[in-house]
Order: C-alpha cells, then sequence, then structure tokens
C-alpha cells in the first residue's frame, strides 16, 4: 500500500510538473519567452551592480563584490520558488476555479503543490546560468570553472531547493486561508529571508539578535556553501570557522527540522480551510 | 451633462469602496503591508552599510523602498486590472455600464492609493527610525509639489497601461511581472539615477518615478543635489508635461482599444 501511494505520489509531482512547465511556458513563443527569463534576473542583479558601482567609483574586481553577486543570483530561487509554489492556490482557486476539481481528484494536494514548484526550479535554474554567466563574462566575477566542486554544488543546490519547496508549500498552507492580497505576504517572508541569510552581504553586519536568526535557518547555510563552492572563498567571519562538511551537516539537520515543520503547518491550515469551507473560496475584488 | 458627471463620481466612490473595506475583512495585510515590506527595503540599506556609504544613501534607499509600494499598486491594481476582470467576467458589465472607463480606473486608482499609501509611510516612518535616515528638506513646498506631480503621472501611466493590457491574455501577467525589476533598475529607487548616464536617464525619464524620487532626493537630503540628475525645477516641469500627456493618452488609448478589442472580440475571450 505504502509503495502504491509512493507510486501515485511521484505520478502526481510528474504531472503536476508538467501542468507547471505548460502554464509557465506557453504565453509566448519560445524567443519572446527567452528574452522575458534573461531580461528579469539580469535586470534584479543590475540592480545591486549599480549600488556597488555609485559607493566604489567602479570597482568590481572586490571579493565583496563577487560575494553579493553570487548571492544574489542563487537567491533567486527563493523568491521564485517560493511565490510560484504558493501562487498556486491562488491561481486555481480564484483565476481558473479549478481547486476543488484538483481536490476532489485523487492525488494527495501537498505532491501536487510540490510538483508545480518544478517548472519555477527549471525556469529560475536557466536565470541563475545567464546571470552567473553574465557577471562572470562582463563583470569579471572570478569564478573558475575547473576549480567548483561539481557533486558538492549539485548536493547542495537540491538541499536548498527541497528546502525552498517546503517553505513555498507551508506559504501555500497560509494562502488557502488569506485573500488574494497575500501576495504581498509571500513577498514578506521572502524578505525575511532575503535580509537574515546574508544573501547579499556577509551576516555578521547585521544586529547581534538578527545573526541569531540567521543561524537558526537552513538558507543561511546553503548560501555560504554555494559561495564557497563558486567562489572558492567566503567572506563571513561567523561562519568562517566552520567547514564545508559541518556546514552540510547543519544545512541537513535544519533542512529537516524545517520540513517536518512546514508538513505540519500546511496540514494544520489545510484543516482549517477545509472546516471552514474555504478551499473554493472566491476574494478577488 | 450633469447626470453623467454624477454618474461617474459615483462609479469613481463605488469602485474605491470595494478596494477599501473588501481589504478590511481580511486582515493579513496589517502585517504584510506595513513590517514586511520594510524587510526588503532593509536588506538593501545593509548592502550600502556592507558597502560603507555615505549615510544619505540610506536615505534613499528608504525613500525608494517607500514608492515601490505606488509602482506595484500601479501594475498590480491598476494597469492588469482590466485583464483581471476580463478573466472574472466583469470587463463586458463595465463596458455596457454608461460611465467613462477612466473613472473606473480613477476609482480604481484612489483605493488602491490608499493602501499603497499605508504601505509607503510605514516603510518610510519605519524605516525612518530604525535605521536614523538624516533629512535636510530643502523647500516642502517644491516636495510637495513634486510627489504631488509625480503620483499623478503614475496613475495617468497606470490608466494608459490598463488600455494596453485589456486586450492580452496571460501574457499580461508576465508583461507586468517584466515591468517590475527591470523598472527598479532604470528608474534608480535604490541608488541615483544620474549613474546610468543622461541618455538612459532621459529615456528613464518617462516613467514618473525616475524623475520624482531624483528630485524628492535633491531636496530632502543633505547630499542630495550632488547627486541628482536634471535640475528640480526642470523636472517639476517634465512632471507636468507627463500628467498632461498620460492622462489625456489615456483617455485615447481606452477608446482605441475598446473599439479594436470590439473588433476582434477580445473584450471577453478568457484563460488565453
Amino acid at each position: 500500500m505504502k509503495i502504491l501511494n509512493l507510486k501515485d505520489d511521484l505520478r502526481t509531482i510528474k504531472i503536476s510538473s508538467w501542468l507547471g512547465w505548460a502554464m509557465e511556458s506557453n504565453w509566448a513563443n519560445p524567443f519572446l519567452f527567452a528574452i522575458y527569463s534573461i531580461i528579469r534576473p539580469i535586470a534584479s542583479s543590475l540592480i545591486l551592480v549599480f549600488m556597488y558601482l555609485v559607493v566604489t567609483r567602479g570597482k568590481t574586481g572586490t571579493d565583496l563584490f563577487a560575494y553579493i553577486y553570487i548571492g544574489n543570483a542563487f537567491f533567486m530561487y527563493v523568491y521564485n520558488v517560493l511565490f510560484g509554489i504558493s501562487w498556486v492556490i491562488h491561481e486555481d482557486r480564484e483565476h481558473y476555479e479549478m481547486i476543488k476539481y484538483i481536490y476532489i481528484s485523487p492525488i494527495r494536494m501537498y505532491y501536487y503543490l510540490f510538483g508545480r514548484g518544478t517548472a519555477k526550479m527549471i525556469i529560475t535554474t536557466v536565470a541563475v546560468i545567464i546571470t552567473i554567466a553574465f557577471g562572470m563574462l562582463i563583470l569579471k566575477i572570478p569564478v573558475d570553472l575547473a576549480q567548483i566542486n561539481y557533486p558538492l554544488l549539485f548536493v547542495t543546490i537540491i538541499i536548498g531547493l527541497f528546502v525552498i519547496t517546503c517553505l513555498g508549500i507551508l506559504l501555500a498552507g497560509m494562502m488557502m486561508l488569506t485573500a488574494h492580497h497575500s501576495f504581498y505576504l509571500t513577498e514578506g517572508v521572502g524578505a525575511i529571508f532575503f535580509l537574515a541569510c546574508g544573501a547579499i552581504y556577509p551576516i555578521d553586519i547585521l544586529p547581534v539578535w538578527l545573526q541569531y536568526l540567521s543561524k537558526v535557518l537552513p538558507l543561511t547555510y546553503w548560501l555560504e556553501l554555494l559561495r564557497r563552492v563558486v567562489l572558492g572563498k567566503s567572506l563571513s567571519t561567523t561562519l568562517s570557522h566552520y567547514s564545508n562538511f559541518t556546514l552540510m551537516g547543519i544545512l541537513v539537520l535544519t533542512t529537516i527540522a524545517l520540513a517536518l515543520f512546514s508538513h505540519y503547518i500546511y496540514r494544520t491550515f489545510e484543516h482549517i480551510a477545509r472546516k471552514y469551507g474555504r478551499i473554493d473560496q472566491l476574494t478577488n475584488y | 451633462m450633469k447626470t453623467k458627471l454624477n454618474n461617474n463620481i459615483r462609479t469613481v466612490i463605488a469602485r474605491a469602496y470595494v478596494r477599501i473595506y473588501a481589504a478590511n475583512r481580511e486582515l493579513s495585510w496589517l502585517i504584510s503591508e506595513t513590517v514586511m515590506p520594510l524587510l526588503g527595503t532593509a536588506a538593501f540599506v545593509y548592502v550600502y552599510k556592507a558597502l560603507k556609504a555615505p549615510e544619505e544613501f540610506t536615505g534613499f534607499v528608504i525613500l525608494g523602498g517607500a514608492m515601490t509600494a505606488y509602482w506595484m499598486n500601479v501594475l498590480w491594481s491598476m494597469a492588469a486590472q482590466f485583464y483581471w476582470e476580463k478573466e472574472m467576467g466583469n470587463l463586458e458589465l463595465y463596458l455596457i455600464a454608461p460611465i467613462s472607463r477612466m473613472s473606473i480606473l480613477l476609482g480604481m486608482a484612489s483605493g488602491g492609493f490608499i493602501h499603497s499609501s499605508i504601505r509607503a509611510i510605514s516603510v518610510f516612518l519605519l524605516g525612518s527610525l530604525l535605521f536614523k535616515v538624516n533629512f535636510a528638506v530643502i523647500s516642502w513646498g517644491k516636495l510637495f509639489l513634486l510627489f504631488i506631480l509625480t503620483l499623478t503621472a503614475l496613475y495617468g501611466l497606470g490608466m494608459l497601461f490598463s488600455s494596453l493590457f485589456m486586450l492580452y491574455g496571460r501574457e499580461a501577467w508576465h508583461g507586468v511581472n517584466l515591468f517590475q525589476e527591470p523598472i527598479y533598475f532604470l528608474s534608480g529607487f535604490y541608488f541615483p539615477i544620474k549613474n546610468l548616464g543622461l541618455t538612459v536617464g532621459l529615456v528613464a525619464s518617462f516613467i514618473p518615478l525616475t524623475l520624482g524620487l531624483d528630485g524628492m532626493r535633491q531636496l530632502a537630503f543633505k547630499g542630495g543635489v550632488k547627486t541628482g540628475f536634471l535640475n528640480v525645477n526642470l523636472e517639476i516641469g517634465i512632471l507636468l508635461f507627463l500628467c498632461v500627456l498620460f492622462l489625456v493618452g489615456s483617455h485615447y488609448a481606452l477608446e482605441f482599444m475598446e473599439k479594436l478589442g470590439k473588433k476582434e472580440g477580445r473584450l471577453t475571450l478568457r484563460w488565453q
């Protein structure tokens, strides 16, 4: 029975991934879609680039610039996947009004949401690659492709995507109980991580009380590992005494804790939404 | 004439009413639109702190972060609004009602303005207090005038965009997404626009927030004039021109797009 459930869940993930990809990509011809996929990530990186250039008067060859740029590039996963998964609830409920049909089909909503996030992961991966390539070619970010530990990079990205997906599903649970302006709630949760995880600066410059939060969040260790793997070094004094192995260990432990928490919270919110008949509520106004 | 004016005024009030009162039925916005927007802005403040930037840059970021509220309101609650209405099946009801399309949009703008202002004021006040921003206002009158002209031109631009997006299908959503980060960059939300060069700056000046932010920085911060793009009086003049251009342009654009939509049968197409 458990094996059958696993097969069903994997099939759900596969089909909902295909659905997510179709919805993300079939609104434009491939060329326009490619332009769109390139412009957005480059623009968000250029904001930070110019913030840096304004203060340093053009010097981009410093470690801090590379630190900011690479952190921002990988952080795109957080916003895009987090938003993409949580928005599925709103989209299926309010725009297409299909959520009740998904609920009464023989699938588990948790895995449906998991699959819907896959399309965002794929699109964001392309965006991350483009952003890093832009940084290397145009801004001369010192990334030595021959020196990168690719297995560690791959494992780190996979764990990070799993964490972000769990967070997205947690938010999706919250979206079941909130109205459509909870778009800002998702943005706000993403901003918490943007602020506390050291995406665009070392966490050492944060106030001490905020650093405690940073150390509890798995994404802090995720970004630190990614920067070490890609750049070969890091600037964070606070995290410098952790080896890669220790960072990976902390990342795995905090990921497991967050995954369990996310599952519990999602189930709780879903139960409340069912109890009060809010699964298919319409709140567009 | 008087009846028509009354109808349009009532339309403005009715459309604004939905935005203001309905939002209060669910209070998650109290956190998501007051405290949370500050977090993203705070992250950019810390970037400047990591770079050891002059202190007025903190103020620039707080101001830019506050003004993102209005840009997002223009994009999501005005530009894409007729698209949402089309998806919900309400657009045809609006079009057959004996009211001006501009009054519908003005109502949306008024209602959205309230929430956006709550967000903007929260970010501005909380950010200024938390990061101890020092202001050195040169002229309150010009600052207020600049702010009003910026928002008027901005909402005029929103009306123009809404006419364009009215006939779009799913690409409206992505089109609006495309106008977020690139505009934050081109309009210099978080850094002085002067650093993008004269040509890019002039092109970006078609977005009212570009000159609005630049002018407000020059008038409100100690080092603002040094980082200014154009003279403040010139920026006020350009913004006045943009107000007229976008408001008049949106009227004709709405008429044109409605006629086009009727001709091509796209006004009631949903889920495309």
